[in-house]
């Protein structure tokens, strides 16, 4: 878990200006929707992570924060 | 749907020039090829090369000739020309299907066609009736494809600029200083707006193309709205690169997004969330409820993430067209790193 919330924030670090990002940021709160992030960060989850990410999932909800991330991965993994 | 050449593709010995740069003395420049060359630079069609020969040589002699600036991205080694031309189809941002590759040798046609069997491999013993081919003759010569080229070289400065930027991407984004000016489009915009319909289908959120005629009718029917994008940032302009449809129940007080679409030449600068956020943002000004019609092609699935990302739920399928309606209740702030203006009329 751990390392999966440092892979996920070293990921982040690459196209956000906010180096003290907390887990519970509102990454989009802050400006930062576009959409190429948005094709980057799914992209990277499904590789980094191996699961699939269906059109169902790709809610903001689900990649608001670092914890919603992880909470995502984890039932995406645990699913399988 | 006809296919439309972006890039052609030329080898240089006994294609370009008469002649092997590496073993004769001196070659000279097929008749005519100037005049192609120009011919196909104005209509906005794309040039570059895949020679085997020694990269400082062929330039040069290619700048003797007068036609060094004509082409971008050009491939001057030893590795196979399928692979050159898989460069310049990334480097361009263009698909494959969309390049046509001229050589005289048999074996690099047969090399590329088997690799890159999308590739339009063409002997160079046809050039004359070149110019004359559907695909390299697009519908209208608008002001975008006349620059493309000079676009095209001002995004190679911007891509040297990234490449050599430390820091998060969203610090490079807001160093471009990117200004979006949205307008509805004119009868002037109309010829690129098809274009567009036609040139671009990774970010076309239905897959749909529209001809001059039907946009005509569109931009002037009082219950929809075309609307135009254009970029600029300081490295020069990108050109008019977004389009957006919207279909406006004013009694059933919702509109309907029925086309959105983002060249791929700003693919990189995510500013196709940037235009969705401002018709957010007049709905909700308006009082509209907004919903937006998604069909998936293999291709489109970065414009079903702008959507998702800024805030729509799916509400339903029929057919193959997927209706999502923005859930928000709030509108996300606009990017800091692209400045937006509207205007009310076309520029």
């Amino acid at each position: 878990m751990e390392e999966n919330k440092a892979k996920i924030k070293q990921f982040l670090m690459r196209f956000i200006r906010k180096p003290d990002l907390d887990d519970d940021d509102d990454i989009f709160a802050l400006g930062f929707v576009n959409s190429l992030f948005a094709m980057q960060l799914v992209m990277y989850l499904e590789k980094e992570f191996a699961i699939v990410i269906e059109n169902e999932d790709m809610s903001l909800d689900n990649f608001r924060t670092i914890h919603r991330m992880l909470a995502f991965i984890e039932a995406k993994t645990s699913a399988k | 749907m006809a296919r439309t050449i972006k890039c052609v593709v030329w080898d240089l010995d006994h294609t370009i020039w008469s002649g092997v740069l590496l073993e004769d003395e001196r070659v000279t420049l097929r008749s005519g090829i100037a005049d192609i060359l120009e011919a196909l630079d104005r209509r906005g069609i794309l040039l570059s090369i895949a020679s085997k020969n020694e990269y400082t040589h062929a330039m040069d002699m290619l700048r003797s000739f007068r036609l060094d600036d004509y082409f971008l991205y050009p491939q001057i080694h030893w590795n196979t020309k399928s692979s050159s031309i898989q460069t310049i189809a990334r480097e361009m941002n263009i698909g494959i299907d969309a390049i046509a590759f001229i050589d005289d040798q048999p074996f690099e046609r047969d090399e590329v066609a088997s690799v890159l069997p999308d590739v339009l491999c063409i002997d160079v013993r046809h050039l004359d009736s070149l110019l004359h081919m559907d695909a390299m003759k697009p519908r209208f010569i608008t002001d975008d494809a006349r620059n493309r080229r000079q676009m095209m070289k001002a995004d190679q400065h911007r891509k040297t600029a990234e490449a050599s930027f430390e820091g998060p991407q969203e610090q490079f984004l807001a160093s471009l200083e990117m200004k979006m000016v949205i307008h509805p489009a004119g009868e002037a915009d109309l010829q690129r707006a098809e274009e567009l319909t036609v040139r671009t289908n990774q970010l076309n959120s239905t897959g749909t193309t529209f001809t001059y005629d039907e946009l005509a009718d569109l931009a002037r029917s009082p219950s929809h709205v075309l609307l135009v994008a254009q970029l600029t940032d300081r490295y020069g302009t990108y050109g008019k690169i977004g389009l957006a449809l919207i279909e406006k129940k004013e009694r059933e007080r919702i509109w309907t997004i029925r086309l959105l679409l983002m060249s791929c030449r700003v693919m990189s600068r995510g500013v196709g969330s940037v235009m969705l956020q401002h018709i957010i943002r007049r709905a909700q000004q308006a009082g509209m409820k907004l919903s937006a019609e998604f069909i998936p092609t293999d291709r489109n699935r970065m414009m079903y993430m702008t959507y998702k990302f800024a805030g729509f739920t799916e509400a339903g399928k029929t057919g193959g067209k997927v209706l999502l309606v923005y859930a928000g209740d709030e509108v996300p702030p606009p990017p800091a790193y692209v400045e937006v203006e509207a205007l009310e009329v076309s520029s």
